[in-house]
């Protein structure tokens, strides 16, 4: 069944009949990055005004592929489980070769996570959900629809905004200004700042077919299947993915001698679908002719105006890297921003969301062009190298790993970021966290749930955690009276973080510091660098 | 890398083993047998610096 867009409410903002107090957040774009922004920050009781020029969520599903670490974090956001619940989990990929396959790959083969290597579910939904998620804090997000910014004056410790209404226009102040405005954005157009990194001429459709009958066969497994050389498209590659509600995403190489104008009409379309799904009948939910690019901004934070999601750094599709690196870029930039708000930390903490994001967002390039360039070879050489390592795939394993048809999104390490300690320990710093199922006293729970949001010292098997001020501490595998111990019934959290460890962790969710001695002093300096002492 | 002399008294064999592998094959087939190969010797050498080297000393006579 089709999407049901229902318009969010619009009422006259106060500034346009009296001027506000300056703001101490304001974010520009209301979609899955700037929503989440809002959402993590009132969480940790900063409030925001988040402006948006549109009142509906996303027109066509986009981004679908939401992978674990994302989920992770949408569950300390408060949505997760929602997401869980209506998307179509899948973990394994295949790659075929004309009509053979020739490889594919289980992205999660262990148990003991929450949540699976992949969910898919259309953006509109991510969206809807976190709007009325947002919604739970009315004193602390102040959600603006039909509220288009039209100018920013940058200012050493404020910015101004012109922002228009249906009303007419008005002014805001605020100390903080959260670009989270997407691919295009007015406010990095604005700043004229270069968006630099390498295009793509290959033309791509991307298609949303509803249909019952599947067109992944009859058992109707939802998983990834990828072909270079497709038996029913004349093109070089194709892609299906399932949704919800029975919809399956469509994407197929069209070469760069494509009109995107003429292809984008369904008299195109549909004849090319039909090659792929035979007679079974479908309708097309909603489609689109791109052509894509990996670019990002030098920094992401301009004295006060930073760079969010898209707006700071965009990559090809293959390897769902957008919008789950724009997810990340959240995790990161919240506890910091809310630092900073409070009077925590000092303003060149958020310089390390630039050095760290910035860090993520150079692995996403690298690994979205190594696939695309995969896929769409530049010369005869490239082609010939590609096809050989396809040929080669079918007899021998070692060309299966080089077939690159996009490496999916995984957390990128921080492990030089300055705010780490280096250490050993089975879970580097630097690390993301891996999830365990523990129980506690108030029974079943999951290690991610317990530590993510705040710096927490976490004791593993036969060490104690010692006390450091201001740092939440937790047992797995262990009980102490001082602090709250959970046990590792199925042994998946000392398989992972070993026995004897203490680990610091980062409210984002990575390992900043590891300890095999209860040094309080030691973890006490690490917490400090973690918090950007040194920054 | 090794740039000397690393095959000994079994370098002509070596060669001629290489030329009877492409005897019969179109030059189209050949370019594609020698592709196959350069991607076989990188994974029997497995070392990327080794092999970093390697590609920057054939580039260089290029």
């Amino acid at each position: 069944m089709a999407y049901a867009y229902t318009p969010f409410p619009y009422s006259p903002p106060p500034g346009l009949t009296a001027p506000e107090p300056r703001h101490p957040v304001v974010i520009v774009g209301a979609g899955p990055i700037g929503l989440s922004m809002a959402v993590d920050l009132a969480l940790r009781g900063v409030k925001s005004v988040v402006l948006d020029d549109n009142n509906v969520v996303s027109l066509g599903s986009r981004a679908i592929c939401w992978a674990k670490r994302t989920l992770e974090i949408f569950d300390r956001l408060g949505i997760g489980e929602r997401m869980l619940e209506k998307g179509v989990t899948w973990k394994v990929g295949r790659q075929f070769h004309g009509a053979r396959e020739v490889y594919n790959f289980d992205l999660l083969p262990e148990p003991g996570h929450k949540y699976p290597a992949f969910v898919n579910l259309q953006q509109y939904y991510v969206e809807e959900y976190l709007v009325e998620r947002a919604q739970d804090f009315p004193d602390l997000i102040d959600l603006r629809f039909l509220n288009k910014v039209t100018d920013h004056k940058g200012h050493t410790d404020h910015v101004e905004l012109t922002v228009e209404t249906p009303d007419g226009p008005y002014t805001l102040e605020t100390d903080w200004y959260i670009a989270c405005d997407g691919a295009g954005s007015a406010t990095r157009k604005r700043m004229n700042l270069p968006f630099e990194g390498q295009t793509f001429d290959e033309h791509f459709l991307i298609a949303d077919v509803e249909m019952e009958t599947s067109p992944f066969g009859d058992h109707d497994t939802p998983e990834r299947w990828f072909w270079f050389a497709p038996p029913f498209h004349n093109g070089q590659s194709a892609l299906l993915h399932k949704q919800p509600d029975n919809i399956y995403r469509i994407d197929l190489q069209l070469g760069p001698e494509t009109d995107p104008k003429a292809e984008a009409t369904e008299q195109k379309v549909v004849p090319r679908l039909k090659q792929m799904l035979g007679e079974a009948p479908f309708r097309l939910d909603w489609m689109s002719v791109y052509k894509f690019r990996c670019a990002r901004l030098e920094k992401f934070v301009h004295d006060r105006v930073v760079f969010v999601g898209d707006s700071a750094h965009v990559v090809s599709p293959f390897g769902a890297r957008g919008g789950n690196g724009g997810v990340q870029d959240v995790d990161n930039l919240g506890w910091k921003l809310a630092a900073v708000v409070h009077g925590d930390a000092r303003p060149s903490l958020i310089e390390t969301y630039n050095i760290e994001r910035g860090h993520g967002a150079d692995e996403n390039m690298r690994h979205s062009a190594r696939a695309t360039n995969f896929m769409t070879p530049k010369s005869p050489i490239e082609a010939l190298f590609r096809d050989q390592v396809l040929t080669l795939a079918s007899e021998h394993p070692f060309a299966r790993k080089l077939i690159n048809s996009g490496r999916l999104s995984q957390p990128c390490s921080l492990a030089h970021s300055p705010l780490q300690t280096a250490g050993d320990a089975p879970l580097r710093p630097g690390s993301a966290l891996i999830d365990a199922p523990l129980i506690g006293a108030r029974g079943e729970s999951w290690l991610l749930r317990e530590v993510q949001g705040q710096f927490t010292l976490l004791a593993v098997g036969e060490i104690a955690a010692p006390e450091v001020p201001g740092l939440d501490r937790i047992g797995v595998g262990q009980s102490h009276d001082r602090y709250r111990c959970f046990d590792d019934h199925q042994g998946h959290a000392q398989r992972r973080y070993g026995s004897g460890f203490l680990y610091l962790l980062r409210p984002d969710g990575h390992v900043c510091a590891v300890f095999d001695q209860p040094d309080s002093a030691a973890i006490a300096r690490a917490f400090d660098r973690a918090k950007g002492a040194a920054a | 890398m090794i740039l000397d002399d690393n095959l000994g008294p079994e370098g002509d064999c070596v060669y001629a083993a290489l030329m009877a592998a492409h005897e019969g094959l179109s030059e189209a087939e050949s370019h594609s047998l020698n592709a196959r190969l350069v991607l076989m010797l990188a994974n029997e050498v497995g070392d990327p610096a080794r092999l970093e080297a390697l590609f920057k000393a054939a580039r260089s006579l290029a």
